[in-house]
């Protein structure tokens, strides 16, 4: 098995991406009036965080950010063969009547984002629910779409799309590996 | 992080240190599910399970019925008055009945210690002990545990005495063990009639005087007292063992810490072994203990199902 | 008819004999014992490499009938007990009816003229339905045929009415077997008390539960100038009192069982009711106390206690299953590989604990081998190894701890009044 890299972006790009995506989010929501930012553990959580710094950059008003780990919504818990590590979900605002932006990295079959849906809902009744990730790439399995989008990545099924955010990772750079064998 | 693979939840002292740390790292994810106002996820949701109550108990089948429910499984409830278990049924086939009916876990309570011991091998729902005889209560121990850590940030190093009728207590034998694998230093302290021969061999330090447990401990764990060891002729009366044993505030003030944790497993004998002023006082986390309950038993739920699972499939 | 047996090591205590010989038993009867005998009549049995003993002698069994037949009967307890090299076996009273008169006594001795293969005799009950309240009709029942009288299963608490027990049966010439049990320090418990129950959270049975009532005993039996034989002893402290009454001069005798010599109180951790018994498995300091005891002679014999019990019985809690081992199959290779391959006693020894000290205690004239005496006789491989099995079992009932245990020692041959009544593939053939 021979494993390729491909470089998608760099610290530099990711950083300008999620600029745009907080203007984005708030041009979209005509300020920070009812805002709030929610990440999905773990990289989500991250970008979440960088999002919410941002539009305090740009807007100078404080949004609260809350993060939320889906283990506990996955679908899937009786198929694999681990068990998940339960980490916490921390959203310690009311979201009752809140334009929630729900961060994740990659957006992929979309069943995550699903779980995510079922978790927000459980915990309030938001006015609204928006959906940033950083890579689409496509394979939906639910009918999912995201409102903002740092870039869109067709990829194959093949292939994996690795975000590395400096809080986990140590360096920030978004990678397309193919795990496909290497055909002579 | 280590794996959990057990499908039953037997005891403590088969536990290593790193499982007992998983269930209460696991626990902390869980507690915050309880403060949502949908307190509810659905991560066991079309699992089925058994509440099996040989002993009565209010708090302990509460506290797992709602764990479970927050879960999403469906519970049912058996207590003794309505099994076939007067009927002349053996426990065994009782239980292979209800193994028929395609449950995913049991969650026993039983006056005979070592009851699930022999049964769990053989079945194939998770078995969760609820308290057996006087042998082990393992979630209450884990919850004991988690309470502890929670406030004072750690276990390893800590004091904590264990005062009351450790002979009949199976809280006390589980957190003995916990606590000793957790690296916490351990003393009991109960007339000698309510002392187990040997128990010294657990690895804990034994006194009789409530000033030597009280003093210099971090952490004290009062256990209930029930009247009929008094008639078994096992101390003379609960006035006296009130006297003796009952911890008021003024022997906490004039002997403990004055950050020391008092806990309790309930049901309390108010003004017998923990006197209102202390149930009720500042160092009291006996209600924390209570809502910790359903979190611990939460991720023991969690775990055990998860790993059943996986042995399923497998 | 006759058989002779070619080239056995023939041990025998009374004589205190141990050399290769022949024997040859006509009739019932043993009738030469010396090296190269020949005879063309008789069935020839070849026992080279194997030991031949006078048959067992087991004071202590539980046949269970009448009441309990389910759980053994006269007919399958004596093919165990055939089948464990023994050739009389002495059945308890708690029956059901109890042995507590003449009337059981007399079923009991019936039944086993229909259906046992060895020699049975009935113990019959010390107080009237085992109650210890009144005494039984002691010398009634001895003129049916008891052997010895005993409360066993249950301690006799009133002390009066044990010393009247002692004196009545001492007048009759009839050993009494007690039964040492403190039922007050002994209530509700369920094992030994110790470490192990203090873990498993079961109650304890204390060894002072013992000791308190076997120095009771001892010294009723000292005031009132009587003996007393002292069942399954398991406990340090009552080896030493024993050891004591008996320097004393006092007719004190006691036995202890395969499962007190071989297990101790860690083999409940788990919870397996089959090492439920009373007395229960005691400490390591205990086993070796009973160990020491067999071996310097404080302990006089090897006795089953063998109890059987249903396997839906055992299959319940710990609390609530009945106490009992069976014994009678695994007494031998137990002793075996407990006793004489550590060197605790040769086989001579194993020859007086198992075959002439209980027929000595119990007045028979039984348990050796002289030329004219009854041919009671077992042929034992003393290095075969084996697993024990429950399969192999004759008992009806399957409850031993000991299933899965690899053991050294094995019965090939038992003959009980010059017949053949248990052969594990040893060929007879004539001349």
């Amino acid at each position: 098995m021979l494993k390729k890299e491909a470089n998608l972006m760099d610290d530099k790009m990711i950083k300008r991406t999620l600029m745009r995506i907080s203007h984005e989010i708030l041009e979209r929501n005509k300020g920070t009036e009812g805002l709030a930012i929610v990440g999905i553990q773990c990289r989500g959580a991250y970008l979440a965080q960088r999002i919410a710094d941002l539009i305090k950059e740009i807007d100078g008003s404080d949004v609260p950010v809350g993060i939320m780990d889906i283990t506990l919504y996955r679908d899937d818990l009786t198929m694999i063969d681990y068990c998940p590590v339960v980490h916490s979900t921390k959203v310690e605002f009311d979201i009752d009547d809140k334009k929630i932006v729900l961060v994740d990295d990659v957006l992929f079959t979309g069943r995550t984002i699903r779980c995510a849906l079922d978790e927000l809902i459980d915990l309030g009744r938001p006015q609204n629910i928006q959906l940033a990730v950083l890579i689409d790439r496509g394979h939906r399995e639910l009918p999912i779409r995201a409102d903002y989008v740092g870039k869109n990545l067709p990829t194959t099924l093949e292939e994996n799309v690795e975000v590395r955010l400096v809080e986990a990772d140590g360096k920030d750079e978004i990678v397309l590996i193919n795990q496909k064998e290497k055909r002579q | 992080m280590s794996e959990w693979t057990r499908k039953d939840l037997l005891g403590i002292e088969e536990l290593s240190a790193q499982e007992i740390e998983l269930i209460l790292q696991t626990a902390e994810s869980f507690k915050e599910v309880s403060t949502r106002s949908v307190k509810k996820v659905p991560t066991l949701r079309g699992k089925t399970i058994v509440l099996f109550f040989f002993e009565p108990s209010t708090r302990t089948r509460t506290s797992f019925e709602l764990a479970a429910k927050r879960l999403s499984a469906d519970t049912l409830s058996i207590a003794t008055s309505t099994s076939a278990i007067q009927k002349g049924e053996t426990l065994k086939d009782t239980f292979k009945n209800i193994e028929a009916m395609k449950v995913d876990a049991i969650i026993l309570r039983h006056s005979s210690s070592g009851v699930m011991h022999t049964l769990a091998d053989s079945m194939g729902p998770s078995i969760i002990n609820a308290g057996d005889g006087c042998h082990e209560h393992p979630t209450q121990a884990l919850l004991d545990m988690f309470t502890i850590k929670e406030k004072k940030g750690k276990i390893k190093g800590l004091n904590v005495s264990i005062i009351g009728d450790i002979t009949h207590s199976r809280v006390a034998r589980s957190n003995i063990w916990g606590l000793k694998k957790l690296g916490a230093n351990v003393t009991i302290c109960a007339p000698r009639t309510l002392l187990p021969r040997e128990i010294e061999k657990m690895g804990v330090n034994i006194t009789t005087d409530l000033s030597k447990a009280l003093k210099g401990a971090d952490v004290i764990n009062i256990l209930r007292i029930q009247k009929e060891r008094q008639k078994a002729g096992l101390f003379p009366s609960m006035r006296e063992y009130a006297i003796q044993y009952g911890v008021s505030k003024e022997k906490l003030e004039k002997y403990a810490k004055k950050d020391v944790l008092v806990m309790h497993p309930g049901p309390m004998n108010r003004g017998i072994e923990i006197m209102p002023d202390v149930a009720d006082g500042t160092y009291s986390v006996i209600l924390e203990q209570v809502t910790n309950g359903i979190a611990v038993r939460m991720a023991v739920l969690y775990l055990v199902s998860q790993a059943n699972s996986d042995e399923q499939e497998q | 008819m006759k058989l002779l047996i070619k080239n056995a090591r023939v041990i025998d205590a009374k004589s205190n004999l141990d050399d290769q010989l022949d024997v040859l038993i006509e009739n019932s009867k043993i009738v030469k014992i010396a090296k190269n005998i020949k005879d063309k009549d008789a069935q020839i049995i070849d026992a080279k490499d194997k030991v031949l003993m006078p048959g067992f002698v087991d004071m202590h069994v539980h046949l269970r009938e009448p009441g309990y037949e389910y759980k053994e009967t006269i007919k399958s307890g004596t093919m165990a007990a055939a089948a464990g090299g023994f050739t009389t076996v002495c059945c308890m009273p708690n029956t059901n009816p109890v042995i507590d008169n003449q009337g059981v006594v007399e079923f009991v001795i019936s039944e086993a003229r229909k259906s046992a293969l060895i020699n049975v005799y009935p113990i019959g009950a010390i107080t009237k339905g085992l109650k210890g309240e009144e005494l039984s009709e002691i010398a009634d029942m001895q003129n049916a045929g008891i052997i010895a009288i005993s409360d066993d299963g249950k301690g006799v608490m009133n002390a009066d009415l044990m010393r009247r027990a002692l004196e009545y049966a001492s007048m009759l010439n009839i050993p009494v077997i007690a039964h040492s049990e403190d039922n007050d320090l002994a209530l509700g418990g369920v094992m030994n008390e110790g470490y192990v129950a203090t873990k498993l959270g079961l109650k304890g049975i204390p060894t002072l539960a013992e000791s308190t009532i076997i120095a009771r005993d001892i010294e009723i039996a000292r005031y009132t100038d009587t003996g007393l034989h002292i069942a399954h002893i398991s406990a340090k402290e009552s080896v030493a009192l024993v050891k004591r009454a008996k320097k004393d001069g006092l007719k004190i005798t006691c036995e202890a069982t395969p499962h007190h010599f071989s297990l101790t109180d860690e083999a409940v951790l788990g919870y397996d009711t089959n090492t439920k018994v009373n007395p229960p498995l005691r400490s390591d300091v205990d086993v070796q106390a009973i160990k020491q005891g067999l071996k310097n002679g404080t302990i006089d014999c090897i006795a089953t206690d063998h109890a059987p019990h249903a396997e839906s019985e055992k299959d319940v809690e710990y609390d609530h299953a009945p106490f009992g081992i069976i014994g009678l199959e695994t007494a031998l290779s137990l002793a075996i590989s407990e006793l004489v391959e550590p060197g605790i006693l040769t086989l001579n020894q194993l020859c007086e604990k198992m075959a002439y000290n209980p027929a000595k205690i119990l007045g028979l004239d039984k348990g050796y081998i002289a030329e004219g005496s009854i041919a009671d006789l077992v042929i034992f491989d003393p290095l075969k190894e084996s697993i024990i099995s429950a399969a192999d079992f004759k008992s009806k009932s399957k409850n031993t701890p000991f299933i899965g245990q690899k053991v050294k020692g094995a019965v090939c041959l038992t003959i009980c009044n010059g017949n053949v009544v248990y052969n594990n593939n040893v060929s007879e053939s004539a001349c």
